[in-house]
């Protein structure tokens, strides 16, 4: 299990207490995930669907990859950036 | 019907549009400050029951549906601690539905679309109405949510509603939650498509009753009977003051349904074929007077050719039956006489008062609001974006 920052987008500052930078423990970019909601009840919802899937508007990135399978393995000092797609014109 | 029962005292215009929702108040014209400003807000119902809960239907394009709910006429709102969502698919998996049925693979909610207070007698239950077709309940007066199992895990709901497949131009949609307010067991579904559907016993269970209306879009039968389901309601009530006469505005028809005790079958009759020939009976919504279960006012559209649904001919008019629809008179005194609107399901209401007022609003971002029970009407506010729902409130 590694220490990883996670930075969250605008949209989802107001999810988080106002905070935009995040350490959690966790060993797949899901557990990541699920450790932002244990702290801010309802988060997780807003990045990842009822069916497990990230929303099809969100973007998880781990460093410069897009990922969309919540079991991918954290690297060692990695980023994750949770944003908002660019969806449209 | 968006919103059957007003509560008392309404004195504003609550209006969701795809880009917020703005309130108008009556009184002096004024708009406030948006709310939920650049969010998709499909409906704002204010619980006629107290008139301290404001509950909105709202969505983002990245963050997918939710509810808000506010205490306080809507000066602060709080998301729902466990807002509506659909089971997970692994869920199913020992079900008795079919191999191909859709709820296998797994449904998201992509928006809550109508939201229903529960029965006078049930203090903080509420129902929301979601596409894909769903049905939702709170018992916590909207902090958290659960679906109807009753509903959403019928083994033909996938039947009647063509495996949830995306139909209608926004995507399939569960409407029109209508609460018999003489019997707090009876619940009224409006599926887009799919039929209507009815529950005698607080959701548990469900039939559909469609008999009688037309289904345009399916060819006859083979042995001459009618379809059971999968017919597309646009808008449907169940009148507060009289509990036994139903109205519908179906895409295939304006209907009036007088509850029949001891009947085998309910029947719709097509009060719509009173409408002027040239006009036609196709439209969105269906209003009806809170306090007279004759009077009634639909906003006929196109739905000729390629179904352009705005005005027919352009030319705005809203037609009211003071028999039940029986016979129909038209009114566009005020309206212009060319545009080409398109008024959604729940985009017009009245406020319930002594003195009705109706207002109706446009994918267009109009505001068109009438004094005088639908006689006459005026702009009341011009600008907004497409306008999704309209709703009575009481604000201070």
């Amino acid at each position: 299990m590694a220490t990883v920052r996670v930075r969250l987008a605008a949209l989802l500052h107001s999810y988080a207490g106002g905070m935009k930078i995040i350490e959690v423990n966790a060993s797949t970019v899901g557990e990541a995930i699920a450790e932002l909601d244990r702290r801010f009840p309802g988060i997780a919802f807003r990045i990842v669907d009822e069916q497990n899937q990230i929303r099809p508007h969100m973007h998880v990135f781990l460093g410069e990859e897009n990922v969309r399978d919540l079991s991918t393995p954290i690297t060692k000092d990695a980023e994750i950036y949770i944003v908002g797609a660019l969806s449209g014109g | 019907m968006t919103q059957p029962i007003a509560p008392e005292g309404a004195n504003t215009w609550i209006l969701g549009t795809r880009k917020g929702t703005w309130v108008l108040r009556n009184g002096n014209g004024r708009l406030d400050e948006p709310w939920f400003f650049g969010m998709q807000v499909h409906h704002v119902v204010q619980d006629p029951r107290r008139g301290e809960t404001l509950l909105a239907a709202v969505r983002t394009g990245h963050l997918g549906p939710t509810i808000y709910r506010s205490t306080d006429g809507g000066r602060n709102w709080k998301e729902a601690e466990k807002p509506p969502r659909f089971k997970a698919k692994e869920e199913y998996a020992n079900s008795a539905l079919d191999g191909d049925d859709a709820r296998r693979q797994g449904l998201t909610l992509d928006h809550v679309f109508f939201l229903a207070p529960g029965h006078v007698s049930q203090s903080g239950v509420w129902f929301a109405g979601s596409s894909p077709i769903g049905l939702f309940k709170t018992e916590d007066d909207g902090i958290t949510w659960d679906g109807v199992a009753g509903f959403n895990d019928h083994p033909a709901l996938s039947k009647w509603c063509y495996n949830f497949a995306p139909g209608t131009p926004d995507g399939q949609k569960c409407h029109s939650v209508q609460v018999d307010p003489s019997n707090p067991k009876r619940l009224l579904l409006g599926l887009s498509g799919g039929g209507l559907c009815l529950s005698d016993d607080l959701g548990d269970s469900w039939r559909p009753v469609n008999g009688g209306v037309a289904m345009d879009f399916a060819p006859p039968k083979e042995d001459g009977s009618e379809y059971e389901y999968g017919h597309d309601p646009h808008d449907a009530v169940i009148h507060p003051a009289n509990p036994r006469r139903w109205y519908h505005q179906n895409h295939c028809g304006i209907y009036r349904l007088d509850w029949q005790d001891g009947a085998t079958q309910q029947r719709w009759k097509r009060i719509g074929n009173n409408m002027p020939k040239e006009v036609g009976d196709i439209g969105f919504p269906m209003t009806c007077h809170p306090k007279d279960d004759n009077t009634i006012w639909v906003v006929p559209m196109d739905g000729g050719t390629v179904w352009p649904r705005t005005s027919v001919e352009g030319k705005p008019a809203v037609f009211r039956s003071r028999d039940g629809g029986e016979s129909w008179q038209r009114f566009d005194r005020g309206l212009p006489p060319r545009a080409w609107h398109t008024v959604l399901r729940q985009s017009m209401a009245h406020d319930g008062r002594a003195s009705l007022k109706l207002a109706f609003g446009t994918t267009s971002g109009e505001v068109w609001g009438s004094d005088d029970e639908g006689s006459s009407w005026q702009s009341l506010v011009t600008g907004l974006p497409k306008i999704m729902s309209v709703t009575a409130a009481r604000l201070d």
